[in-house]
């Protein structure tokens, strides 16, 4: 069984909904990964969403897009961060690995050459922002023949079409997008994202995942109630933009370990597998 | 004055009828976007469809392009260049005098009606020379809308007089700080306004770049440029010319007047793209002549990219040629054969600008001076009664403080 459905039913035996931090790799730079990856899972990570830096992160609010900067500035780039998960994964086999981020990178590599590396590395999803489904053909079967995971996006404004065209293709997990906008950007109206989920959930078994919009333990505890995963990207990043770089990894988390709490707290109030 | 052009060409079995239903140019273009973007690219898609097939509204555009930008523009026979030169007779595409100085309001004129229509009161853009800026806010002053214009803040500090320009017409310019500052970091950030404010939001886009539809859109409401020629060649030339060129930066006047020559075999298109200081030294905007193919800003195309993937920074002397991509339908032209690409560099389209203004009286804008210098090169090697149209996209009063200081001067 693949690294992500052994954790969402290891979670939905404990009532627990999936903690799913976001980095940028690289940021403050690569020597750090391996020290954010360690202290991500120490403090309550079941799955890191790990960036893939971009010139041009169409898709981002400001946050992200200089945690961008900053991890280009320190070097970084997609082959020396399959590279440096290689390395983790001699110590952590657990946890799964979603490398997140734009197509251009990747498509650079070449998609089969990409997918082997990931494969080889232990990544467990990827998932390209600007990959729609309708674009993503060629691309779900690479990453499908390597056993790595296409993950997919919905957002507020997908139609119903959409919505069934991501429950056909999606594996892993489903990435809702909690709000109009870029990431990083203003709270989220958790009635309408729990509607929402509910119509993706009538279409799919996949677990479904909440982000963009989530920074503060209330909100994640809110949200845990009734999704599958908690993303918790723009809070984090902040902290590693403020921290010394040789802070970044503590303080992303204690950061984490708040909203581990949260997301805890609302294990009560889920419903039984 | 009253021209007949004919709209759509018959089509007939075979013939090039690109993009594809979603959008695609052989393997480029695409809707390469997050899914917060779907849904409106979807709505556009629909009512740009709606339009174009609306007499209604085909009538309204032609009747604010003849009054209001003041098309047809003329075609002109540059027989003192022509002489000079020896060679084959070159004639202008006077996009030039349109209102606002270039065949940028060729486009934002269709997408402004296409705003109204949807109902639209806010409309955005991006821009690096602010030429599309100014011709954005130009039709927003025209139709009583609020518009943004995003530019880089290297560019807000090189242009200064456009963005004098775009306040005076109402507009807000909005200087942005991330990334490079320059043009595609602009693109960058009206798309992240777009997707927050879409309820009430049109983004213009200012090229035949972006995600489906725009890069079919830009060039159907450029296309009025070719369509024109084609009548006025065999009016005052006798017969269509032997060559089509035309400067590429994201490439919508290229496109423009391309597209309607696609059918005519006998007619060679060329495109010209801004070498800068040479494509060896790196420092250039040849995108299609030095790049290769990846994805940005919702489409797959050519791009000037490093060995991660990572987009690179690029120079020319003209703001206009300063972009990292090219529309996608150049992209498949190049690969097909049916288009080919060249490059000019800074100093010869500086030469050509000078040339322009002395013989013929006219002061080119920088981005149609790299058409004029591949004309310059290219005439002298073929008989005087080969014809060599080119695209003269702009005026170049907007580029006074840069050519004197290529030249030692400061105004
Ligand atoms: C006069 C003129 N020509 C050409 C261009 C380049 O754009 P495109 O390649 O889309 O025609 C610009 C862009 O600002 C321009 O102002």
């Amino acid at each position: 069984m693949s690294r992500i459905a052994a954790t969402f039913d290891r979670l939905r035996a404990g009532r627990r909904a999936a903690l799913v931090p976001f980095v940028t790799a690289g940021d403050p730079s690569p020597a750090h990964l391996p020290d954010m990856l360690r202290s991500l899972v120490a403090n309550g990570a079941d799955v890191i969403e790990l960036g893939v830096p971009f010139s041009d992160p169409m898709a981002d609010g400001p946050t992200i897009q200089r945690s961008s900067e900053r991890a280009l500035r320190a070097g970084t780039g997609l082959a020396m961060i399959l590279d440096a998960v290689r390395q983790y994964r001699r110590e952590d086999d657990r946890t799964p690995i979603v490398l997140m981020g734009y197509a251009n990178p990747i498509e650079h590599m070449g998609v089969a050459a990409f997918a082997g590396r990931a494969k080889e590395s232990g990544i467990d999803g990827v998932l390209v922002v600007d990959y729609p489904p309708e674009e993503s053909g060629a691309w779900a079967e690479a990453l499908g023949a390597a056993g790595i995971a296409p993950i997919f996006l919905l957002s507020p404004t997908s139609s119903q079409a959409r919505i069934d065209l991501v429950a056909r293709m999606a594996k892993g997990y489903i990435y809702y997008v909690s709000l109009k906008g870029v990431t990083g950007a203003a709270n989220i109206d958790t009635a309408d994202v729990e509607r929402m989920l509910a119509r993706i959930r009538s279409r799919t078994s996949v677990p479904v995942g909440v982000g963009f919009g989530i920074r503060d333990p209330e909100t994640a505890r809110a949200i845990a109630r009734f999704a599958d995963a908690v993303v918790i990207g723009s809070r984090i990043v902040e902290e590693i933009e403020r921290a010394e770089p040789d802070q970044a990894a503590q303080r992303a988390g204690a950061v984490l370990a708040a909203f581990r709490a949260g997301v805890d707290a609302a294990a009560v109030d889920r419903a039984g597998p | 004055m009253q021209m007949r052009v004919p709209v759509a060409e018959p089509r007939s079995p075979g013939a090039y009828d690109l993009p594809d239903a979603t959008g695609h140019f052989g393997p480029y273009g695409g809707t390469f976007v997050a899914e917060t973007l779907q849904a409106a690219l979807e709505e556009l898609r629909d009512a740009y469809e709606a339009c174009r097939t609306d007499p209604a509204f085909q009538a309204e555009l032609a009747y604010e392009l003849e009054h209001y930008v003041g098309r047809p523009s003329p075609v002109y026979h540059a027989k003192r260049l022509s002489d000079e030169l020896g060679g084959a007779q070159v004639y202008l595409k006077r996009e030039d005098l349109n209102h606002t100085g270039a065949h940028k309001v060729n486009n934002t004129m269709g997408q402004a009606l296409v705003a109204r229509r949807m109902g639209k009161p806010r409309v955005i853009a991006e821009t690096g020379a602010g030429q599309h800026g100014v011709a954005t806010a130009t039709v927003a002053a025209r139709y009583g809308m609020e518009c943004v214009v995003y530019m880089g803040t290297e560019d807000v500090a090189r242009q200064a007089q456009n963005v004098y320009r775009m306040k005076l017409l109402g507009a807000t310019v909005v200087p942005v700080t991330s990334g490079s500052r320059t043009l595609k970091d602009a693109l960058n950030e009206a798309m992240r306004d777009w997707v927050t404010n879409v309820a009430n939001t049109f983004y213009i886009i200012g090229t035949v770049a972006g995600p489906h539809p725009y890069p079919m859109m830009v060039r159907d409401f450029n296309a009025i440029v070719g369509k024109e020629c084609l009548v006025q060649m065999p009016a005052l030339a006798g017969r269509q010319p032997d060559y089509v060129l035309a400067c590429v930066g994201g490439g919508s006047n290229a496109m423009g007047i391309f597209h309607p020559y696609i059918p005519h075999a006998g007619v060679k298109l060329v495109g010209v793209e801004a070498g800068g200081l040479g494509i060896s030294t790196g420092k250039h905007a040849a995108t299609l002549s030095a790049g290769s193919p990846g994805v940005l800003h919702g489409n797959r195309t050519y791009l000037m990219q490093d060995a991660d993937g990572q987009i690179l920074e690029t120079h020319s002397i003209s703001a206009g040629l300063d972009y990292p991509g090219v529309g996608p339908e150049h992209a498949w032209l190049k690969d097909s054969g049916r288009a080919s690409y060249v490059s000019v560099t800074d100093d010869e389209a500086l030469a050509a600008f000078h040339a322009l203004c002395r013989t013929e009286g006219i002061i080119p804008a920088l981005e149609s001076s790299h058409a004029v210098a591949h004309a310059m090169r290219l005439a002298p090697t073929l008989a005087r009664d080969r014809i060599v149209l080119v695209n003269l996209s702009g005026r170049g009063d907007k580029d006074m403080h840069t050519v004197a200081k290529a030249s030692g001067l400061s105004l």
